[in-house]
């Protein structure tokens, strides 16, 4: 068995696989599935300061290799997770990692704080895809202001392990995770979901309620690993790759483009025990090729 | 949250070996399943079926418990052809392989406390598939069952041997071709005497239609909903009907619902 354990500075994991916000609960709907303490880390849903309904269906269209989906950030806000929730999560000697989203810096920073007392959660990931509502409705994550303000009122609010989730719905995805390095992100995960659309030509409307959502799965493959090949040069921060992950090799991939640790989203809904597979291919390739450690592969894509 | 019912059985992947897959009508087909250790499953709820080697089939395919052969470890799909993925499954052969998710849902609710109330179950078109397992279950705990079952014609009818040992078969096709002309809310079953407990399962029309009747007649009535899905295990939030109480998912909360859980407008 080759050493599979990877530090996010200062969050320990047993192994460099983590699962992906919004797809994968509250990780206790895959516990048929998946013993969840062998994951390296569960990150939940998207948390908010309050409850949301979110989008009204339909919320998700097919697509080749793929799917767009317009959840909307559905979730009861974070006073009934650490309320209802977290007491279920906290018996379960896992990684939990809460996605903390907001539509105002000050939720952001709120919700954080409120999260910071858990005991049982190792860290949040910040997702600055979220629309800020004081400002027009443009998304954090796509500018160097933007980004930063979330990221300097979370830091103050929140003293575990940030992880800050990027956006690559931008010109320039390496000036955004520069920017989050300077204001105190311990990490960056990416990428996010990368905005799309799809079209029923028999009732000539949009399948989507929303007109557009979020593009996950196969087809965002390419350009996750690009954007992750270009974060992991611009940054110090240990940086997690996510985006089209479906097996091992994919997982691979991402880790010799530069990531620690990889998420896996999408791909648990094709095979919920997923998860389990990419872990145990990982030490296989590595102990095929005769490396003893996951860290000798990190970043070692030669170019 | 998935709220840990105890009654309910454990999830899990099965490899299942195709036994039969046969042609039933121009669209639609049964194909039966097996695998060894199948947990206990409902009538009304569903299995999810990954569809490999087609590019244009990505997420597995939600289709209903048709039939358990629980001994044999034998499951029935009525499936309808209408796209890539169900077309890809009209094509598998016997002794191929398919990796089957389940059971997932809730299914329907069955008689408590030895209540043999009479039920009727509406069906219309591939919606009639989970009635038969509903059906024969309910009148094994002796509940005298009437199914009444619509289609859009002739064409679209199959052999219904299967249902009438079960209980007694009314038919209603839309052109009149077979049974009574007309949509199934129109049936002289209904319009003469009144069900004890209604649960239905078809295209969402017919189902408002039959929805609004119980109301109207102050008749229990259950649906099972068909909302797009990606996981089936009430983890992404994709597939969400609203309810009197926000937005449910009708792959873990449902896919039945009660009607007066629901907000449809009837
Ligand atoms: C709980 C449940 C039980 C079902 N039971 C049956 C059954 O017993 N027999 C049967 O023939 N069909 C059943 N369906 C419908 C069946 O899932 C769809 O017909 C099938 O997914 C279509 O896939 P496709 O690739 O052939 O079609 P496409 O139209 O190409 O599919 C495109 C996408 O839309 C989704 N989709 C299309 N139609 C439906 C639909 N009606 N409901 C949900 N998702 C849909 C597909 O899953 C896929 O993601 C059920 C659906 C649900 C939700
Ligand atoms: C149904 C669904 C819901 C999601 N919800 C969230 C969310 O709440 N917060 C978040 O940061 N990302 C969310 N994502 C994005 C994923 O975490 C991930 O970044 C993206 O899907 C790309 O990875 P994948 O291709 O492996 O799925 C969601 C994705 C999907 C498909
Ligand atoms: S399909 Fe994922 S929650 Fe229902």
């Amino acid at each position: 068995m080759a050493d599979l354990r990877v530090d996010i500075r200062g969050l320990q994991l047993s192994n460099p696989v983590l699962t992906a916000s919004g797809t994968f609960g509250y990780g206790l709907e895959f516990a048929d599935f998946v013993p969840l303490e062998r994951l390296g880390g569960i990150i939940v849903k998207g948390t908010t300061i309050a409850r949301r309904e979110g989008n009204p269906y339909p919320r998700m269209a097919e697509v080749p290799s793929g799917m767009l989906n317009a959840v909307g950030l559905q979730n009861k806000g974070v006073d009934y997770f650490v309320d209802h929730i977290y007491p279920q999560l906290a018996p379960i000697a896992a990684n939990w990692i809460v996605n903390v989203s907001g539509s105002c810096v000050e939720d952001y920073a709120a919700t954080a704080e409120k999260l910071a007392g858990l005991e049982h959660i190792s860290a949040i990931e910040v997702n600055i895809s979220c629309p800020n509502v004081k400002q027009g409705g443009m998304s954090f994550g796509t500018t160097t202001q933007g980004a930063g303000s979330v990221v300097r009122a979370v830091r103050k609010a929140y003293p575990k392990t940030m992880i800050v989730k990027l956006s690559p719905n931008v010109t320039d995805i390496a000036e955004i995770a520069r920017a989050v390095e300077a204001e105190g992100a311990d990490s960056v995960s990416l990428i996010n979901t990368l905005l799309g659309m799809a079209v029923n030509v028999k009732t000539r409307r949009p399948v989507l309620s929303t007109v557009t959502g979020g593009l996950s799965g196969p087809c965002v493959k390419p350009v996750a690993l690009r954007c992750v090949w270009q974060v992991a040069k611009a940054v110090q921060i240990p940086v997690i790759g996510l985006g089209g992950i479906m097996t091992a090799t994919d997982a691979i991939e991402f880790l010799l483009a530069g990531a620690t640790a990889v998420e896996v989203g999408t791909a648990n809904f094709i095979d919920p025990s997923v998860t389990m597979k990419i872990i145990d291919g990982i030490n296989t390739y590595l102990e095929e090729n005769g490396f003893q450690s996951v860290q000798q592969i990190i970043g070692k894509l030669e170019v | 949250m998935p709220h840990k019912n105890e009654n309910m059985a454990k999830k899990g992947l099965f490899d299942c070996t195709v036994v039969s897959n046969e042609t039933l009508n121009h669209s639609y087909f049964m194909l039966r399943l097996q695998a060894d250790g199948l947990p206990a499953m409902r009538p009304g709820q569903f299995v999810e079926v990954r569809i490999d080697h087609t590019p244009d089939a990505f997420l597995r395919r939600p289709i209903s418990l048709h039939d358990v052969q629980a001994a044999e470890g034998i499951i029935s799909l009525l499936i309808q052809r209408v796209g890539a993925g169900t077309q890809h499954l009209a094509t598998l052969k016997p002794g191929d392989t398919v990796n089957v998710l389940l059971p997932l849902g809730n299914g329907f609710s069955l008689p408590e406390n030895g209540d043999r109330r009479p039920r009727v179950l509406v069906g219309g078109g591939v919606g009639i598939a989970p009635l038969l397992y509903l059906g024969r279950t309910l009148a094994g705990q002796g509940v005298p069952v009437s199914f009444l079952l619509g289609f859009r014609s002739q064409r679209e009818m199959l052999d219904l041997s299967a249902f009438e040992a079960v209980g007694s078969v009314y038919i209603t096709t839309e052109d009149g071709s077979v049974g009574e002309k007309g949509f199934v809310t129109n049936h002289s079953l209904l319009q003469n005497g009144q069900p004890g407990f209604i649960q239905t399962c078809g295209p969402t029309p017919m189902m408002k239609a039959v929805a609004a009747y119980a109301s109207a007649h102050g008749i229990p009535c259950e649906v099972s909903l068909e909302n797009k899905m990606a996981c089936g295990l009430g983890a992404c939030l994709c597939c969400v009907t609203e309810t009197q109480t926000g937005h449910k998912c009708v792959c873990s909360d449902g896919p039945v619902f009660n009607i007066s859980e629901l907000t449809w407008q009837i």
